[in-house]
């Protein structure tokens, strides 16, 4: 079988993208596809759905996107979890996620901002200016936030060429941190209803919770089958659903999220493991992988080793947390919203004790057998952290180990000693 | 007959146990093809199994080698094995530095290797004896003898050789800068080993640990701890592989 990325030169003209280069791109990005996914054995039936969706991301999704663009319903682009889908939704929008993962799209960005900052904003940020990005190119505008400086103030500059607005996260949990928050939520949602020219109703609201839940729940159970020992899916196959989660139409992927799971108790019921059933297991604690980010699980997993666990916000930190669905007002539905956000435990927050433990949990959870914490070079408030997860996971007795690490391959070599020797301490 | 590889990027090491003792070793350049040359050392031994280890462990077990393990764990088996009971290692390579914790039974605990860049390891040394016109030998003595020293501040391999030119036009004496040079190799492995802790005793391994100016102001600089120094610095990799082979 060989796979293709499917290409839409029209429909990229149309978004007025480079589409010489992005052309190349697509092809560049099946063939690390090919290459990284379906090479791997024993994959799961239910994982060609997703096989599909990276094949028509570039196309099918867009469409889907464009088509609900005429019918005036608007497409909203997001960089972080703590913006409320659910608000998007209600108003019959549409939410995408923008984070980048590819080393490709860094020299276009690399023309305006400065070269020491994170990775993933630099990405972002090159897609837009290269014009090589169909989600970016189609999307009505931009909801940034403030959570790191490397973000917020890269918003400033991404406003000129996109129109740009800002939440306000705070930086603390306070009762009064908690109280502005809930006033930001109020303004995203008089944004959205503007520009979707329709007032959210109670009854909008409160749907888009259950949906928001319901594909919460699924990726939760996912993760739980994850954990199985011995584990019946690869990490990276782990990885790139919570990846696709960001631009699926959330009802669609919850079901197919669900008939991976019927498919996966199956497998467990008889024992069927990837990649062996005694494999090294391995949980990742830190910085979120973006698309097309897959360089430590495959470093890992090259390693014949399997990763149980994300704890990033491409992974645990986006689906851990639900929101309560006994309320109906609007004013408590936003308020039970804000609630679950102010859950997630990013490390642009101080204090941040709450990950300390969560990493401990989801360590015990996933039954693994240590835990690499990763960190986007130049993203100081998750590279500061690692001193207390280190210190937490030590005090645990918790194998560990950092990787600071960006998208370009010159790392490779080092870091497949590191990971190797990691995984025979492990072993030893 | 058990032989271990080490597949380094300036050198290749092998080295042979016959279950008591090392037989024989030898070193050579890595060449283009380090895996060609691991091929002829050890042709025409005759080996119970072949352990690879270092940068070239995988083409190598593509090749000939029975048996793959990292340069942490070839490095730790080495070193237990020469010094039972010590518990850290200080290895410096042509590419990359590391330090090692064992635990009591010479397993890894912990490790750390430098970073992307080069600065700390054996390539930086050898650089800037180049731009200072010494041979690596001469390097590390002009060095321990030097009575002085300037400040070099930059980490970084490609800025400390603008920094070390700079200095030579403003007629700073080389052996100066040489020792300077030394200095800020030392900083940066005290600087690794004070993060992850070391032991009483720590062995020092690699071919940099043949550099007597290193080895010397590294203990220096840890005063509470005894540096010591393995007869055959360069092989300990290739040796910790030969033993792993045995012990399997
Ligand atoms: S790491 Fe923090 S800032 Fe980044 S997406 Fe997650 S919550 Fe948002
Ligand atoms: S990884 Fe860190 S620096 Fe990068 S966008 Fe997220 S919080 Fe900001």
């Amino acid at each position: 079988m060989t796979f293709e990325i499917k290409p839409y030169p029209e429909l990229w003209q149309s978004l007025d993208m480079d589409v010489e280069r992005f052309d190349k791109a697509r092809l560049m990005l099946g063939e690390a596809y090919e290459k990284t996914y379906l090479s791997q054995q024993n994959r799961p039936g239910a994982m060609a759905y997703f096989d599909n969706m990276i094949a028509e991301i570039h196309g099918g999704r867009i469409k889907e996107l464009m088509a609900a663009k005429a019918e005036g319903r608007p497409v909203i682009g997001t960089f972080c979890v703590y913006i409320p889908e659910e608000i998007v939704l209600a108003a019959g929008g549409i939410c995408v996620g923008l984070c980048g993962g590819s080393q490709g799209s860094v020299p276009d960005a690399e023309k305006t901002l400065p070269r020491n900052i994170c990775p993933m904003v630099k990405s972002a940020f090159g897609f837009k200016a290269g014009r090589i990005c169909p989600y970016f190119q189609a999307v009505d505008f931009v909801y940034g936030e403030t959570t790191c400086d490397a973000k917020k103030k890269t918003w400033e500059i991404l406003d000129k060429m996109v129109p740009t607005y800002v939440m306000e996260i705070p930086q603390c949990k306070n009762p009064r941190d908690i109280a502005l928050w809930n006033e930001e939520v109020k303004a995203f949602k008089a944004k959205v209803e503007e520009v979707a020219g329709k007032t959210i109703s109670e009854s909008d609201l409160a749907w888009a919770i259950k949906t928001m839940n319901n594909k919460r729940r699924a990726l939760q159970r996912l993760n739980s089958l994850r954990h199985h020992k011995p584990c019946p899916i690869s990490g990276k196959d782990g990885l790139l659903i919570e990846q696709i989660a960001f631009y699926d139409e959330p009802i669609r992927f919850t079901e197919k999220v669900n008939e991976l799971c019927d498919e996966l108790e199956g497998r467990i019921k008889v024992g069927e493991a990837v990649p062996t059933k005694n494999a090294t297991r391995v949980m990742i604690a830190g910085t979120p992988m973006a698309l097309p980010n897959w360089k430590i699980h495959n470093l890992v997993e090259g390693a014949g080793a399997v990763i149980v666990n994300e704890e990033s916000c491409i992974g645990t930190r986006y689906f851990k947390d639900l929101i309560d669905e006994s309320v109906s007002t609007m004013n408590e539905m936003l308020a039970a919203l804000t609630d679950r956000y102010k859950e997630i435990d990013c490390s642009c927050f101080t204090p941040n004790n709450e990950r300390l433990n969560q990493v401990v949990k989801e360590f015990r959870d996933s039954q693994a057998h240590g835990v690499i914490n990763y960190s986007l070079q130049f993203c100081h408030t998750y590279n500061i952290e690692e001193i207390r997860i280190r210190e937490a996971c030590e005090k645990e007795g918790i194998p560990y180990m950092f990787i600071e690490s960006d998208y370009s391959p010159e790392d490779i070599g080092q870091l497949q000693t590191r990971i190797e020797a990691f995984l025979e301490q492990i072993r030893d | 007959m058990y032989i271990g590889v080490d597949l380094g990027s300036r050198t290749v090491k092998m080295a042979v146990w016959d279950g008591k003792r090392l037989v024989d070793y030898k070193i050579v350049e890595s060449g283009f093809e380090p895996h060609r040359q691991a091929e002829k050392m050890i042709a025409g031994l005759k080996a119970t199994t072949v352990v690879a280890t270092g940068y070239g462990r995988h083409l190598a077990s593509e090749y000939f080698a029975d048996h793959v393990i990292t340069e942490i764990k070839a490095h730790g088996l080495g070193v237990y094995h020469q010094f039972p009971g010590c518990t850290t290692i200080v290895d410096v390579g042509g590419q990359d530095s590391k330090v090692i914790a064992l635990n009591a039974r010479g397993k890894v605990s912990n490790f750390q290797m430098n970073d992307k860049c080069a600065a700390g390891t054996g390539r930086f040394l050898e650089i800037m004896a180049g731009s200072l016109a010494y041979s690596l030998d001469e390097f590390g003595q002009a060095a321990l003898l030097a009575d002085q020293e300037v400040q070099i501040n930059s980490m970084c391999t490609v800025f400390a050789e603008s920094e070390v030119i700079s200095m030579k036009n403003r007629g700073a004496p080389r052996d100066h800068i040489a020792r300077a040079v030394h200095s800020s190799v030392v900083d940066r492995l005290s600087g690794m080993l004070a993060r992850l802790g070391y032991g009483e005793e720590i062995a020092f391994s690699g071919g940099v640990a043949r550099n007597p100016c290193i080895v010397h102001m590294l203990q220096k600089k840890l005063p509470e701890a005894r540096l010591v120094v393995p007869e055959l610095p360069d092989i300990i990799g290739a040796l910790g592989a030969a033993l792993h082979g045995a012990e399997i």
